[in-house]
Parts: structure tokens; sequence; C-alpha cells
């Protein structure tokens, strides 16, 4: 007996109310949805603390995911609801109307000097960049250039702590998580915004 | 082996469990069971053994928690003339389908459901229903063949 009557617009809406019971109850340990940017798609997550992980497409969102159940909590829904500000400011961000986020974050990812270096990030202003060398001085160790690039690449929270504005001393815009040319549209955005302010 | 993200748990068995529920309590109370059982199952999630069978762990909660959904409703009985509070599209739900399984006897359509919706094996239903597995092997035969007599579709259906 293989009788399959189609479930999938009821499933749909059973899951959207799955997720509201489930932050409710405070079962949602990870919240996460996906929204449509000038670098492509974005994986934007949370914990009830704050914004856990935002990853770019390129960095295969299933994998981020199955890393998040393992590193955070296997308690994982998509629940766009629970992400809005985070959307929202991101709008803004690429419509050139914000400069500075403004959201709670969990650093829960982040350890030991690649914390310092991390959030050290906005501390380089909006429409600015720092060379590899000048974020290590900041995040006071000036000869770990190196473990700079490695924690700017490893950065959990890339777009909202701007690891894009750092770029290699020749003043080219080196790598990125999200690739170079992601990189450099963040760069252009901010110094067109810059520029009309 | 490593634990997936819940959220690929309830789009993988989502609509195996949905056409349980339906079995079991009809389509009107299914969406209740269906929420209770994956409520219940993301907060048991973490201290699942990571080689569990994940659907035939969701069908056993979602037995449980189907006896609830059944009980309470039977608490909240209310007059006939309040009812219209939730109505049922007829499109894309086969209401001939839930008829016929809501006349069959409770254990004739729990076994049914458990093992030809849900694919639990006889072993694991006898213990959800109680008595041997021979014998729920028997019952879920003695109701696929009511059903074949007061719902022919059923037949065509088959692939």
């Amino acid at each position: 007996m293989t009788y399959v009557p189609d479930v999938s617009d009821d499933l749909d809406r059973l899951r959207r109310h799955l997720a509201v019971r489930a932050a409710a109850e405070e079962l949602l340990d990870v919240a996460y949805r996906t929204v449509d940017s000038p670098v492509g798609p974005l994986l934007l997550a949370r914990t009830p603390a704050g914004l856990v992980r935002v990853a770019f497409e390129v960095q295969d969102h299933d994998a981020v995911l199955t890393a998040l159940a393992q590193q955070v909590s296997p308690r994982v829904l998509e629940a766009p609801g629970q992400l809005d500000d985070v959307a929202r400011e991101l709008d803004e961000y690429f419509a050139g109307r914000r400069t500075a986020f403004d959201l709670p974050l969990d650093l829960l990812l982040l350890r030991g000097f690649r914390r310092d270096v991390v959030l050290h990030l906005p501390d380089i202003a909006y429409g600015h960049t720092a060379s590899y060398a000048q974020m290590a001085e900041l995040a006071g160790s000036p000869r770990a250039v190196r473990a700079v690039g490695t924690a700017c690449a490893l950065n959990p929270l890339p777009v909202v702590l701007p690891c894009h504005r750092v770029v290699r001393s020749d003043g080219t815009p080196g790598q990125y998580a999200g690739g170079s040319a992601a990189k450099l549209t963040l760069l252009d955005l901010e110094t067109q915004v810059g520029v009309a302010a | 082996m490593v634990k997936e993200p819940f959220e690929r748990v309830v789009v993988q068995h989502g609509a195996t469990v949905l056409r349980v529920c339906r079995a079991v309590v009809g389509p009107v109370d299914a969406d209740d069971a269906w929420s209770e059982t994956f409520l219940a199952a993301l907060r048991a999630y973490p201290d699942l053994p990571s080689d569990a069978n994940v659907e035939a762990w969701l069908v056993t909660i979602a037995h449980r928690k189907a006896i609830d959904v059944v009980r309470r409703a039977a608490r909240q009985a209310v007059p006939l003339a309040d009812v219209p509070d939730r109505v049922l599209p007829a499109q894309g739900r086969d209401l001939d389908l839930w008829a016929a399984l809501a006349a069959l006897p409770t254990k004739q359509r729990q076994v049914v459901a458990y093992h030809h919706l849900g694919g639990l094996p006889y072993d694991d239903v006898a213990a959800l229903v109680g008595g041997t597995a021979a014998a729920a092997r028997r019952a879920a035969s003695d109701g696929v063949a009511t059903l074949r007599r007061t719902y022919p579709a059923i037949d065509q259906e088959e692939s």
C-alpha cells in the first residue's frame, strides 16, 4: 500500500508553525534563514544570544549548517522570522543607508587570538581599509600578520564584522571567504557611499 | 556519525509523520499531533543516539502524541453548533480515505498507519500497540482487506 496524498502545502505551514513554537518554548538553539544580496545568497544563523554565523554561498550553506549542529547544537531550524532584524540591517547596508551594524552578536565560535582580531574589525571605519599588519598591531600582536589573515578568512560573521576592510599592504584587496569579487563589491559599495556622503 | 541539523529531520520525515498522524487521528487533529510530535522530538533530539532509526523514533513519538491529542479532543468536546473553527479545503486531501481509515477498529487503523505509512516493522508496531508481532501483522492484513472493500481507489494508487 503506497497511497501518497500530496501534503507539501500543509507541511510548509506546519514547519513555519513549528519554528515559532520551538522559539517560544526555548527549544530553538539555532535559527537560520537565507537572504539575497549583491554578494550572492547569504546564510544567517542566530542563537538566542545573537547572530552567530553569516556565510557566503561559496562556503556551502549545507556544510555550514552541519558544522553549526556540531559546534553549537543540533536543534537547528529554518526560522526566517527570528532573523528579521538582521535581514533588515543587511538590506539597509547594501542599499547604502547603513554604515554600522547594531545587532546582538554571539561570538561563541571565536576563541583566543582569532576573537581578538575579529572584535577589532569594526575599528576600521566604514569606507576605509587597514592592512593585515595594521590589524595585527590593533589586536596587540604586531608580528602575527599571517595569523590575522587566518582570523579574517575564518571570520564567522563576515560583512557584519568587516573583514573585507582588511587588505594587503600594497593596497590590493587580497583574499576573502566570499571570493575576491565579493570583497571588491563590498569595498566599492562603501567607497561610493562614503564619497556621496 | 554526526548529528544532522534538526531541520533536515523535519524535511526528510515530515511528510511520513503527517500521513501517519492523519491516518491515526484524522485530518483535523493531525496538525496538532504532528506539531506535538516534532516539538517533543526537537526537545529530545540532542540525546538521541546518532545511529538511531530516526523515522521509527518519530513514529513512536507520533503514536504517543496521537493518543494525547485524541484524549484532549474528547475532554474538550464541544457542541456541534460551535464546530466550524477549522474548515478543511477538500482539495489535496482525500477525505474518503480518511473516512475509510476512521471506520477501522482503532488497533487496525494504528497498525496500518505505523507499518504501511510509517514503515515500522511489525515487532516495533507490536511494542507500541500491545500484543505480538504476529497479531499486529494479522490486524494490518485485516485492516487493508477492509480498506480494499470500503476504499477501492487504494488499489489504483498502488505503484
